[in-house]
C-alpha cells in the first residue's frame, strides 16, 4: 500500500484489575495493540481470557485501571457525558447475545429512530425518517411493513442479529465491535450475518473488531489476527500467519482443539488417506 | 452389515399450541442404526432436531404427543407403551439421552455418587451402596476420570469436567442407545475435544452400542459420527456416511449446509461463503410439495405440487428430491464451472 495507514485505535499498557489485595483478578494485563482503519481485527481467544473485557473497556463502559486508548490518534477522553456521548458516535458495538440487546419496552421502529435521532436526524421530516428505516431494513433483507409494529421479543435469533446490523447501517460508526456476533445462531444463519457485515464494512467503510473463539470464523473473515491468552496478546500477526504457522504454543494447542475437514482428529472414525484431497 | 440396534420407522410426533394448533415436529423419519456406529443429525435451528432426540425415547409428555410410528430397539418396540414402564425399562438401560445443558442439571447440594446411586436404585432397587460405588470406580477409572470426582459437589467441577460427569452417570448402566444433542455447543475448543474423546472411548470400550450425536456444527459432525442424516422442516432430507455427505452432497439443502463450513485450514479463505437465502417454512402449515422448493436454486414449477419421497439411492445413502443423483451432480458441476 502506497498510502500510509491511518491509526483508529490503539492502546499502551492497558490493563484492568477487578477486585484487590488478595482477591485481585487481573483480567487484561498490560496490553499494547494497534488496529488501523479499514481492517478488519479479530481477537481470538478461550472464555475466561479477557476478550469480553477488553471490549468493555474501548467501548468506555468499564474504567480503564492503567494504561492509555488512542481514538483516531487522540487520547480519548469520555470522562464528561458529552465527551463520551461523541466518542460513541464513532464506536458501536454488536454483543452475543441478540435476545438481551434490545429495550424489551420499545418496538421496532422505535429502535431504529433511536438510531437516526442519534445521528443527529431529529429534525428530520417524518417522511424521510420511514424511507431511511426502510432502507436500513432491506438492506439486512427485513421487510420493515411486518416489522413497526413488532417488539423485538417476536423475532428469531438471527432475525434479531440481522436488525441489529440494520442499527449499525443508520448509526455508521467509524469502528465496530462485534462481540461474538454469531455464537448463539445456527451455522447457516451465520453465514448470513457474515455477508451482511462485510456488505455494510464495503458499504460505509468501517474497520471491525471481532472477538470470537471460533478459529475457522476469525481466519475466514479477518485481515489481522490477535490470540488472547489469560488477559495477554500471545501472538498477533496477520491471519495466513497466525492460522497456517503458529509460533506460540497457545495458538498451536488451540488450533489442534478445532474440529478440521481435511485434518481429522486422530480418534475420529473418518481419517481420510492423505493422497485423497478436499473435493 | 452388523446387526440393527435402532429402526426407526414412520415416526411422526407432534407439538400442541396453546391455540389447539398441531405443530409437526418430526414427520415421517426413518432410519435404521447399526451395531457399533454413530449417526450424527444436521440441521438449521428448529428443524425438529432435538425434538427427534426427545421422541426417540419413547417417553412422551405435553405438548410433545406421539401420533404414530414404531421405535425398535434391538427387537422391542417401545412406542405406545406405559410411561412408567417405559421409565423404569427402556431409560437408561436400552437408551440413555444427555440434552444440551446437562452440566446444569447437577443439584449442587448432592454429591456425584448420590446422582450414580439414583440412577442405578431406579432399576435395581436391592443394590447396595458398595456395589455401585465398585461400579463407578471402575467406570470413572477407565474414562479418564479422577475417583475423586465421585465425593466432590457438583460446583467444585469445572464445565468440561461437569458434562463428562453427567455423560458417565448417564451411560453407568451401557445403555445400547446414546443420545447426545449438542453437549458440547457451551464448552470451550479444549473441553469439547476432551468431551468428544471419551464418548468415543465409550464406544470403543463397548459400553454403548450406538450413538446419535445431534449438532449444527459440521465440522464437528465430521470428526464425530460415521454416518450423518440432515434434517429441513421436520423430514430428513438426505443421510450418508460423512465423506459422502462432506464431499459429495447431492440434496441442494445438504450442498447449501456444507458451503456455509468455516474451518481454520489451507484454503478456506478462499472459498466463498454462501448463505441460503429465505427462511424454513413455519411447521404450522407445511408448504405443499418439497418442502425445500421456495429456497431452492434448482426448484422446478413441479416441486412446489408433487410430494416429494425419501428415496435410497444405495445402501445406508438416500436423499428426497425430485431430481436425480446424476442430474443433481449436473447441476453442481455446471455450477461449479462458471
Amino acid at each position: 500500500m502506497s498510502e500510509k495507514r491511518q491509526l483508529c485505535l490503539s492502546g499502551k499498557g492497558v490493563t484492568k484489575v477487578f477486585g484487590h489485595g488478595r482477591k485481585k483478578t487481573v483480567a487484561v494485563n498490560n496490553v499494547d495493540f494497534e488496529f488501523y482503519s479499514g481492517d478488519l481485527i479479530s481477537i481470538v481467544g478461550e472464555s475466561g481470557s479477557g476478550k469480553t473485557t477488553l471490549i468493555k473497556m474501548l467501548l468506555g463502559l468499564t474504567s480503564v485501571t492503567d494504561g492509555e486508548i488512542f481514538f483516531m490518534g487522540k487520547k480519548r477522553d469520555i470522562r464528561s457525558r458529552k465527551n463520551k456521548k461523541e466518542y460513541w458516535n464513532g464506536i458501536q458495538a454488536i454483543f452475543q447475545d441478540p435476545y438481551s440487546s434490545y429495550n424489551i419496552f420499545s418496538k421496532i421502529d422505535t429502535v431504529l429512530l433511536d438510531c437516526i435521532n442519534m445521528r443527529g436526524g431529529r429534525r428530520f421530516p417524518i417522511k424521510k425518517k420511514i424511507e431511511m428505516m426502510r432502507e436500513a431494513c432491506s438492506f439486512v433483507n427485513l421487510k420493515f411493513d411486518e416489522m413497526t409494529n413488532k417488539y423485538p421479543f417476536e423475532l428469531s435469533g438471527g432475525q434479531m442479529q440481522r436488525l441489529m446490523i440494520a442499527r449499525i447501517f443508520l448509526l455508521r460508526p467509524k469502528i465496530l465491535l462485534a462481540d461474538e456476533p454469531t455464537s448463539m445462531i445456527d451455522a447457516c444463519s451465520r453465514a448470513t450475518i457474515l455477508d451482511y457485515l462485510l456488505k455494510l464494512r464495503d458499504e460505509i467503510g468501517m474497520t471491525i473488531i471481532f472477538i470470537t473463539h471460533d478459529m475457522g470464523l476469525a481466519y475466514y473473515v479477518s485481515d489481522s489476527v490477535y490470540i488472547m491468552e489469560r488477559g495477554k496478546f500471545v501472538e498477533y500477526g496477520s491471519a495466513n500467519e497466525i492460522i497456517l504457522n503458529p509460533k506460540a504454543d497457545y495458538t498451536k494447542q488451540l488450533l489442534d482443539d478445532i474440529p478440521k475437514i481435511n485434518n481429522p482428529w486422530e480418534f475420529s472414525r473418518n481419517r481420510r488417506p492423505a493422497e485423497t484431497g478436499a473435493s | 452389515m452388523g446387526k440393527i440396534i435402532l429402526d426407526v420407522k414412520g415416526l411422526t410426533t407432534k407439538y400442541v399450541t396453546r391455540f389447539n394448533e398441531d405443530v409437526y415436529a418430526v414427520n415421517n423419519v426413518s432410519f435404521q442404526l447399526e451395531e457399533g456406529r454413530s449417526v450424527g443429525i444436521a440441521g438449521e435451528s428448529g428443524c425438529g432436531k432435538s425434538t427427534l432426540a426427545l421422541s426417540l425415547m419413547g417417553y412422551y409428555f405435553a405438548p410433545l404427543h406421539y401420533m404414530s410410528g414404531d421405535i425398535i430397539i434391538d427387537g422391542n418396540n417401545i412406542t405406545q407403551r406405559d410411561p412408567n414402564d417405559v421409565r423404569k425399562n427402556v431409560l437408561g438401560t436400552e437408551i440413555s439421552y444427555i440434552p444440551q445443558a446437562a452440566m446444569n442439571a447437577l443439584n449442587p447440594t448432592r454429591k456425584i455418587i448420590r446422582f450414580i446411586e439414583d440412577v442405578v436404585r431406579a432399576h435395581e432397587p436391592k443394590a447396595s451402596k458398595k456395589d455401585i460405588y465398585d461400579l463407578a470406580r471402575q467406570r470413572f477409572e477407565v474414562l479418564n476420570l479422577p475417583e475423586s470426582t465421585l465425593h466432590k459437589h457438583s460446583v467444585e467441577l469445572s464445565g468440561g469436567m461437569k458434562q463428562r460427569t453427567v455423560i458417565a452417570i448417564s451411560t453407568i448402566l451401557s445403555p445400547k442407545v446414546l443420545i447426545a444433542d449438542e453437549p458440547s455447543s457451551a464448552l470451550d475448543v479444549t473441553s469439547q475435544k476432551a468431551v468428544i474423546k471419551m464418548l468415543n472411548d465409550l464406544m470403543d470400550l463397548g459400553f454403548i452400542k450406538s450413538m446419535i450425536f445431534i449438532t449444527h456444527e459440521l465440522p464437528l459432525l465430521y470428526n464425530v459420527t460415521d454416518d450423518i442424516m440432515v434434517m429441513y422442516a421436520a423430514q430428513v432430507v438426505e443421510k450418508g456416511t460423512a465423506n459422502q455427505m462432506v464431499f459429495d452432497p447431492l440434496h441442494p439443502y445438504s450442498k447449501g449446509l456444507m458451503g456455509a463450513m468455516l474451518v481454520p485450514e489451507e484454503g478456506a479463505r478462499d472459498i466463498k461463503l454462501i448463505a441460503i437465502p429465505g427462511t424454513p417454512p413455519n411447521l404450522k402449515s407445511p408448504p405443499t410439495g418439497c418442502r425445500f422448493a421456495e429456497r431452492c436454486k434448482y426448484a422446478m414449477p413441479q416441486c412446489k405440487v408433487y410430494t416429494v419421497e425419501y428415496n435410497d439411492v444405495e445402501n445406508n445413502r438416500g436423499f428426497r428430491c425430485l431430481m436425480s443423483e446424476n442430474e443433481l451432480r449436473e447441476a453442481y458441476a455446471k455450477e461449479g464451472s462458471q
